[in-house]
């Protein structure tokens, strides 16, 4: 007869194990934000179907001190969601060889970190003119 | 002693989970002062504990260079090769040796493999060459660049630290893991190869590479610089270009 008998350890609470583990889970945590910001814009598409009152009520309640630190708060985690996103961006992506080497990973990070910030800076300075 | 010309040993604190299955009902720590020098790895760590101390300790070994992959280990709960990790890193502190995270305990250190190895094998490790070839035609030739595809995925050891870093593999055993992923990325990108389709099937399943949620840390742990994480992450890539392919291809994307 075998005397074997596995041990199988528990997973209970394997996130806390490692601080790996910890930023990771605040990195998918900040999706959970991302979608947040997600339903507060379509509640802003419907009250512009309600008519302008209705439209002019959320635009004064985005104003509100609660709006502008929810606020504060999202674009700390956003900042950090996109940062996260672009760190990781290099393993998911296929192999790209330039000369024959491997293009390094902080490569493809900063390019994109770049071409993110760029886009916002352009996106502000449209929304910007349009507004005034 | 200094003066008579010899080192002064220091004693370090090493404490191993230890578990006989015959007698212990669950893994407990065991704690044992090993006096060891700048030069001593973990693994030899254990070795002056197993020769000195406590014959019944057991774990895996054998190369002592970081080649074989066998002396894995969760080193102050990170997954490290004995042989590639010293004692002199974590002294004056205390350090905690367990076996690898994620895979059954055998007895102390010994993990069990089979799930593995089973793995490794459903997934063709060896090239399957495209065409018959014979001797008269000679070798093989690739381009430093059709190297340069596959060959960082080659450099994996089967240590399965990679497997110990996954938490999703922790939770859903089924998943076909990082290491064994990026062994079959390592085949299906090397330009001699024939076997892709074949081998796709287990990518597209769910224990494919769909199980895999990026967390990444099979790419940290790895010593040998696989970037498992990589592997399977642009077969996600390749998994749906294949699905949307099959609709316009006549015989699908796969070759």
């Amino acid at each position: 007869m075998s005397a074997r008998r596995p041990y199988v350890r528990s997973m209970d609470g394997w996130w806390r194990r490692n601080p790996f583990f910890i930023v990771y889970m605040i990195r998918e945590g900040t999706a959970v934000l991302v979608i947040a910001y997600a339903v507060v814009l379509l509640f802003g598409v419907v009250r512009l179907a309600q008519g302008e009152a209705a439209y002019d009520g959320w635009l004064t309640a985005l104003q509100s001190p609660w709006s502008l630190v929810f606020h504060l708060i999202l674009l700390a985690s956003f900042v950090y969601h996109t940062w996260s996103w672009f760190s990781i961006m290099p393993k998911t992506m296929p192999m790209i060889l330039i000369g024959g080497k491997k293009l390094q990973p902080a490569v493809i990070t900063g390019v994109g970190l770049a071409v993110s910030a760029i886009a916002c800076a352009a996106l502000f300075v449209l929304v910007m003119k349009l507004a005034s | 002693m200094a003066d008579d010309g010899k080192i002064i040993e220091k004693i370090i604190e090493i404490e191993v989970l230890r578990y006989r299955p015959e007698q212990d009902k669950e893994p407990f720590f065991q704690s044992y002062q090993v006096p060891f020098t700048d030069d001593m790895s973990v693994l030899q760590g254990l070795q002056y504990i197993k020769d000195q101390l406590d014959g019944t300790l057991s774990f895996r070994w054998s190369c002592r260079m970081a080649i074989c992959g066998s002396c894995g280990a969760m080193i102050n709960g990170i997954p490290k090769l004995g042989c590639k990790t010293f004692l002199r890193e974590y002294y004056p502190r205390k350090l905690r040796v367990e076996p690898l995270a994620h895979f059954p305990i055998e007895r102390d250190l010994v993990v069990g493999v089979e799930d593995f190895i089973g793995k490794l094998e459903r997934i063709k490790p060896y090239i399957v060459p495209k065409e018959p070839r014979t001797l008269a035609q000679g070798e093989y030739l690739q381009t430093p660049a059709q190297l340069e595809r596959f060959l960082q995925f080659s450099s994996c050891i089967n240590c399965m630290l990679c497997y110990a870093a996954c938490p999703q593999y922790g939770l859903d055993s089924n998943f076909i893991g990082p290491g064994v992923l990026a062994l079959l990325h390592r085949y299906n990108a090397d330009s001699r190869d024939g076997a892709r389709s074949e081998r796709m099937e287990l990518v597209h399943a769910e224990e494919g590479v769909w199980s895999c949620t990026a967390v990444g840390y099979c790419s940290e742990v790895c010593p040998k610089g696989v970037d498992p994480a990589n592997a399977v992450n642009q077969n996600k890539t390749a998994s749906a270009m294949d699905y949307f392919l099959r609709f316009v291809l006549p015989k699908g994307a796969s070759r």
